[in-house]
């Protein structure tokens, strides 16, 4: 390993920030990309629950 | 034989796709965090400082599998596209749609990295070069596939329309490709070249590897999530959507 502390680790020669700038990039833009696909996916499901639950709804009705 | 062709057509139905990719998510999500854990550690403490970029090359780690991935990711749209158009089948424009953002994401971080990558290396963020300029022009192509397909409402139109797009896009593949060979660029020749032993560390060269398999394992994953949120949309009129759901 060639760094010596934490300081020049965050340092990285004096390019910290563009290897930082680059890394938390691609971290934020990786990490909220599923996020908003698994709310898409969570919101396409819910209305769907509901619209079987106004159906059963309405189908009880009608037999009663 | 014949058996095994009909095995591969059920999965080309949105029915049997929906379930099968939701099992094979999470294996696509671990994958990544295994590659991408291994990867960012030979990134950072294993790989040793560059002679001439200093610490300022570990962007490779990042800019590499991005780029990769940007152009992959289209060759692969535009198949799943161009066999959707084809054979009509319905999970192939789904899956094309899926990837779009994906792409788009992929060559937005190409061309971010690279200009964080190009100040401190060439003084510019960025310059009209063959290799920087084509990439710009496969991120404008994903925008304008995802922008085309949004503005028609029929989603069997949008797929036919975005099929045709994405097809005739696919000549810039090759240009971003051999650009660094065909023109004089400032940007620097491949990483890894086929023909010769690799010029760089070995350690590096597993760093990078390591990540480009976290990148398309990524990839995979967050398609697939997205791939199923646009089978419920599109198929929600079909009785089996209503008993996919619980």
């Amino acid at each position: 390993m060639q760094w010596n502390s934490v300081g020049e680790f965050f340092a990285m020669g004096g390019y910290g920030f563009y290897v930082w700038g680059s890394f938390g990039a691609c971290a934020i833009l990786m990490l909220a990309e599923p996020f908003l696909a698994r709310r898409r996916l969570s919101e396409v499901r819910k209305s769907l629950i509901r619209e079987r639950r106004a159906d059963e709804l309405e189908l009880q009705q009608r037999i009663s | 034989m014949k058996q095994s062709i009909i095995q591969w057509f059920r999965f080309a139905s949105p029915q049997t796709f929906y379930p099968l990719a939701g099992r094979l998510i999470p294996w696509f999500w671990a994958a990544a965090a295994a590659f991408g854990i291994a990867g960012l550690w030979i990134s950072f403490f294993v790989a040793p400082t560059d002679a001439q970029q200093g610490e300022g090359y570990r962007i490779i780690f990042v800019h590499v599998p991005a780029s990769w991935m940007s152009m992959f990711i289209y060759l692969v749209m535009a198949f799943w596209a161009g066999l959707g158009l084809a054979l009509n089948t319905r999970v192939s424009g789904m899956m094309a749609q899926a990837l779009a953002p994906t792409g788009a994401l992929m060559a937005a971080l190409s061309l971010w990295t690279g200009a964080l990558w190009g100040k401190p290396m060439w003084g510019a963020w960025w310059v009209w070069d063959a290799r920087l300029t084509s990439e710009l022009i496969l991120f404008f192509l994903y925008l304008g596939f995802m922008a085309l397909q949004a503005a028609i409402d029929d989603p069997r139109r949008a797929d036919k329309a975005g099929a045709i797009l994405a097809l005739v896009g696919v000549v810039n593949i090759p240009i971003i490709y051999f650009s660094v060979k065909w023109w004089n660029t400032l940007h620097q020749g491949s990483t890894i070249n086929m023909n010769k032993a690799p010029s760089m560390a070995q350690t590096m060269l597993w760093g990078m590897l390591l990540m480009a398999l976290c990148f398309w394992m990524y990839t995979i994953a967050v398609a697939l999530v997205r791939v199923r949120a646009i089978i419920l949309e599109r198929e929600r009129h079909m009785d089996w959507v209503k008993y996919a759901v619980e």
